[in-house]
């Protein structure tokens, strides 16, 4: 909790702020096809391609990255664990098994896959804030046994049915699929940051633990709920409309923490905001890599986010 | 005042409390005392709604402590438990600001951070204000914990061993501290102590426990006599009276 209430405070902020805005810029005009500036005012084709294609890319990584970062930090929080994030929670698992679940039963049905996937989510956290917070890889470690179960009942199900290489296409984050029309519903992962943002006092007051919370005069089992549904909404969109993209939400918010502390007030704005940069970035990475073609933003994000990861690890001792 | 009536509380099979009836008036610092395990911060617990009633009823200035809306009593009663570890990477400020939560749900106001920086101040914190917590020694954020209880101010205070972790000199200060805010804020602090001659030289009133049962309740001098104290803890030690309160010779 700060008296000053703007989110970046400082100068840091403003080139945070012209960093993520030249990626943005960048990411437009990046692309298999070329898309010089010059030709958007002269050629119908190209401002086409712009506004179907580029743009809903751009901001479908920019949503995505802020949300998961925002889950991330929100999962770290109310598990008192900083080793949790939605992809090492069995988050994409039940992501899979819902998927797979639906197109078994209800081919017809598109999205409101999501809710499976949200009860995936919510059983973790419900069951991770039990654990004592003495204990701090007991939480990870109950995360990915969890998720190794719904995993396997997953793929059971795929092979049974001839769906595994489906599951995989679903499951991988990549943002070449993501044309106008198909990303709008990542908006409600910004809905969801505003609403983390409003909430930040209280998260943060949770994570001083149970007693803590209720002599502030906040109720727990409420702010548990609430924490749920964020999580919940923003990792099942990203897994639907992009797939799985690991690490966001496990490096940012821990380099948030080190840089700046756990005050979610002060924190939450950088933590989007590094979520979407990261995300961004890697995406634009992987379609320069290996011009013309294209590697999945999950696969780069994994080396990245993995190599960031250690970092952190290594520095902490 | 704090009115306590029959309450009981079982964890499981085993009887934590046993018909506990107790009334605290306004202003004054109680001290609880007894031996490891005898009910008493179980009965703070309840007494701060940290743990629901069983049996039994618990009015705070006449609001029942298991129905009155979670906000509205934050800002009567705050409690520091016994072993609060804070694991989030927060400044000393951040946390005592966070004791202002249930006044302006988060808002702090020029007149909040005014208590904020007075809070700093009585507990010797303003130095290490903007330190994080995992920065300081452990009596330091006892003292941090402490401050952000007293910046709740709330008519009633319950503290849980809050001299753990103290040196002489800070235990000294804090327990005159809280002396001092019940004095001149008509303030209630119950206090959970340990050392039984902090008790005498600072509780308006003792009351001691044993195995879930309240055995003794009376003022220092009346009740630190070598009789109540071995019924109390077991064993016979020497009491001295020195400028006019009981010492406890329990070393000897």
């Amino acid at each position: 909790m700060t008296s000053a209430f703007s989110i970046f405070p400082s100068r840091r902020g403003v080139v945070a702020t012209l960093g993520l805005a030249a990626l943005g810029v960048l990411s437009l005009f990046v692309g298999v096809s070329p898309l010089p500036p010059g030709r958007l005012l002269r050629d119908p084709q190209a401002l086409q391609l712009l506004v179907v294609s580029r743009l809903p890319r751009t901001l479908a990584a920019l949503l995505a990255g802020a949300g998961l970062a925002i889950a991330g930090l929100i999962m770290q929080t109310l598990a008192r664990n900083r080793f949790v994030e939605p992809a090492t929670a069995g988050t994409a698992q039940s992501a899979e098994l819902g998927i797979l679940l639906v197109t078994l039963l209800w081919p017809a049905a598109a999205l409101p896959l999501k809710t499976l996937i949200a009860a995936g989510t919510a059983l973790f956290l419900a069951t991770a804030h039990r654990l004592p917070p003495t204990q701090p890889f007991l939480v990870p470690l109950f995360g990915i046994v969890y998720g190794g179960v719904i995993g396997a009942a997953a793929t059971f199900a795929a092979w049974q049915a001839g769906l595994l290489q489906f599951l995989s296409i679903w499951t991988s984050g990549d943002f070449s699929g993501v044309l106008r029309g198909r990303y709008e519903l990542l908006w409600l992962a910004a809905a969801m940051v505003a609403v983390a943002w409003v909430a930040a006092d209280r998260l943060t007051i949770m994570a001083l633990g149970r007693d803590a919370a209720i002599g502030l005069g906040i109720d727990p089992a409420r702010m548990m709920q609430l924490g749920l549904v964020i999580v919940s909404v923003v990792s099942a969109l990203t897994v639907v409309v992009v797939g799985m993209i690991p690490f966001v939400g496990l490096v940012v918010p821990n380099l948030a923490a080190r840089l700046i502390g756990d005050n979610m007030r002060a924190t939450l704005g950088w933590v989007a905001f590094g979520g979407a940069t990261l995300v961004l970035g890697c995406d634009i990475a992987g379609r320069l890599i290996r011009f013309p073609y294209e590697i999945p933003v999950g696969t780069v994000m994994g080396v990245v986010g993995g190599i960031l990861f250690l970092w952190l690890l290594l520095r902490r001792s | 005042m704090i009115r306590i009536e029959n309450v009981s509380l079982r964890i499981r099979a085993t009887p934590i409390l046993r018909d506990i009836n107790l009334t605290i008036p306004k202003g004054g610092v109680v001290a609880l005392i007894g031996p490891n395990g005898a009910g008493k911060s179980s009965l703070l617990s309840l007494i701060a709604r940290l743990r629901p009633l069983q049996q039994g009823t618990i009015h705070i200035d006449g609001l029942p402590v298991d129905r009155t809306p979670g906000p509205e009593l934050a800002r009567v009663v705050a409690i520091l438990r016994q072993d609060s570890t804070v694991a989030s990477r927060l400044k000393v400020r951040e946390l005592v600001g966070f004791g202002r939560f249930p006044h302006g749900r988060g808002r702090l106001t020029a007149a909040d951070l005014e208590i904020v920086d007075q809070a700093l101040a009585r507990f010797d914190l303003t130095d290490l204000a903007d330190r994080f917590l995992e920065t300081l020694s452990g009596g330091q954020r006892q003292r941090a914990l402490v401050a952000m209880a007293f910046a709740q101010d709330t008519d009633y205070l319950l503290l849980d061993e809050p001299l753990n972790n103290l040196d002489m000199h800070h235990a000294r200060e804090l327990m005159r501290s809280l002396r001092a805010i019940a004095d001149t804020r008509a303030r209630t602090m119950v206090i959970v102590l340990h050392d039984v001659n902090q008790a005498s030289a600072y509780a308006d009133r003792i009351v001691a426990m044993q195995n879930g049962r309240i055995i003794a309740d009376a003022a220092p001098l009346d009740l630190l006599t070598p009789d109540t104290l071995e019924t109390v803890f077991g064993f016979r030690m020497r009491v001295e009276i020195i400028a006019g309160k009981p010492f406890v010779l329990h070393h000897l």
